[in-house]
């Protein structure tokens, strides 16, 4: 174990989602390799409270990368340098000492800034709203493997539903586009039988309902590489078939309601 | 205990209105709002109100292009086959499906479909980047490091609107002859193709800028002929690794024929 001296940390001070905000420059002297990113900040915190300041606001829960609630754009990348990794899983030892790092929220209309580092993701609570579940009968628990799903399918589904909404997607979308996201919670549903009932409801109610707030996407492929789940740009095809479908195909069905 | 200090000046940001020093960046709304509500629209006006609509027509108009642009290039080869062989290609575009159609009827046909297709490419790719704009209306302060975003896709607008204007000039050029022979000696001859290439692409500069054009052409079809599969949903783990192929492979023919005709006219190659 070694320790990281000398850090420089520029981070993103906001009051409030009116205010202009600024960088702040902090330094950091000295931090082990083994901390996570979100340690750094708690250490630079303990240094703002000592001295009487205003403590950085970031959203953090798990940290142990399951969750989805922590955020941060460090040095322009999403979730910082490291592939498949959230922030809280992220260490100290991808920095050098005297590195400079520079810390944003996400920007985004659809994400405004609540204060300092942490921004309000509800646009995605209200994709999730429009069809992201499936019908399912209460009262006593199914037997498990009632419905048979092919492996390769569940596999397929799994990898969707591995999202854990932190909205990395958006962040690092040149359009602030939301259809990772969005694609990847059609494709987790729309891949099993137990999704099948919904299917086009759904995909028309989400993809219009994250119209709503966000960009479009231009295929730039940014999101797939910022996701810690290292969701695929797969899901975004799918999500647009069945769009279409839902338009074309199941057309005269969906209009019966 | 320092957190009552922490916590009441978090309450007192919250309350305090917005100040002057905030007019330096555009405000974001205090909660996720909507951007644009949703109405309902006649069929197809409602599926190209959606963004992945928008997306599709890019896609289907872009398909309609690529086809125009391979065989305008197959049909100018032609040129080094002779100024008879050219001319006489032009005369056979006139009479596409003649005595089926009168005379020039499919051409007119064929060039009303292009031109809506590029109107609705260029309709569809402004109301995209509009709301593209208002998606991230404060851009990142710091740098951004993008991580696989290509140059072409992420130049597709300029790259475009070069291509565009590029295109006014080529249909001002060779189409209207407007242009055809400024700064020479000689003049702009309906019918004769050969001739009217050989006058305007001996002139250095405009032989240049059709280089330049056509490459810039290429980059854009660089990406957008991958990006067809996707935003069509085109997606298949069988065929997924060929698509990069496909874009590459196209825009390359492409590039390589178009950039072809000037420098065989400024090297003599074509006189």
């Amino acid at each position: 174990m070694s320790h990281l001296q000398n850090l420089t940390l520029k981070v993103w001070r906001q009051s409030g989602p009116t205010d202009a905000g600024q960088f702040e420059t902090h330094q950091v002297a000295e931090i082990s390799d083994e901390a996570s990113f979100l340690e750094l900040l708690d250490v630079l915190n303990e240094q703002l409270i000592n001295e009487n300041k205003e403590a950085v606001v970031f959203d953090h829960d798990c940290r142990e990368g399951i969750c989805g609630t922590c955020s941060l754009m460090i040095n322009g990348v999403a979730h910082g340098p490291q592939r498949a990794t959230t922030t809280c899983q992220l260490h100290m030892r991808s920095f050098k000492s005297n590195d400079t790092i520079v810390v944003e929220p996400w920007r985004a209309a659809a994400f405004p800034i609540i204060k300092d580092l942490m921004v309000d993701r509800s646009p995605f609570d209200r994709i999730i709203e429009a069809g992201g579940y499936i019908t399912a009968v209460t009262g006593g628990a199914p037997d498990g493997n009632l419905i048979a799903v092919p492996k390769p399918v569940s596999d397929a589904a799994m990898d969707s539903a591995q999202c854990i909404g932190c909205g990395a997607c958006v962040a690092a979308c040149p359009n602030g586009a939301a259809s990772l996201f969005t694609g990847a919670k059609i494709a987790h549903l729309n891949r099993l039988p137990q999704g099948q009932p919904e299917r086009y409801q759904r995909t028309e109610a989400m993809v219009e309902k994250m119209d709503e707030y966000f960009g479009s996407c231009t295929n730039h492929g940014e999101c797939s590489a910022a996701c810690p789940k290292e969701i695929s740009v797969d899901v975004i095809a799918l999500m647009n078939k069945d769009y279409r479908a839902s338009k074309f195909k199941s057309r005269k069905e969906i209009s019966r309601d | 205990m320092p957190e009552p200090v922490v916590v009441t000046s978090i309450l007192k940001s919250m309350i305090t209105s917005p100040t002057a020093n905030s007019e330096a960046l555009r405000r974001s709304p205090a909660t996720g709002t909507a951007l644009q509500a949703r109405k309902k629209r006649p069929f197809l006006l409602d599926l190209y109100s959606t963004a992945v609509g928008k997306k599709y027509v890019m896609a289907i108009s872009g398909i309609a292009m690529m086809g125009f642009v391979l065989f305008h290039m197959l049909g100018n080869l032609k040129m080094y086959q002779g100024a008879e062989a050219l001319d006489h290609y032009a005369e056979f575009l006139q009479m596409l499906l003649y005595p089926i159609l009168p005379k020039n009827a499919m051409l007119w046909i064929l060039r009303g479909g292009l031109v809506s297709m590029l109107l609705l490419h260029l309709h569809a790719a402004w109301s995209l980047t509009m709301l593209n704009r208002h998606a991230r209306p404060v851009k990142y302060q710091g740098a951004r490091d993008y991580q696989v975003a290509k140059f072409a896709s992420r130049t597709m607008r300029w790259t475009g609107i070069i291509v565009l204007a590029y295109l006014v000039w080529h249909l001002l050029d060779f189409t209207f002859g407007t242009v055809n022979a400024v700064g020479t000696e000689s003049t702009f001859v309906r019918g004769e193709v050969y001739n009217n290439v050989v006058r305007s692409l001996d002139r250095p500069v405009v032989a240049a800028f059709y280089v330049i054009a056509n490459i810039l052409l290429g980059i854009h079809l660089f990406h957008g002929a991958w990006s067809i599969f996707q935003s069509l949903g085109w997606n298949n783990p069988r065929f997924n690794n060929w698509r990069r192929g496909f874009a590459t492979g196209f825009a390359t023919i492409i590039v390589v024929g178009n950039v072809s005709f000037p420098i065989a006219v400024i090297a003599g190659i074509v006189k």
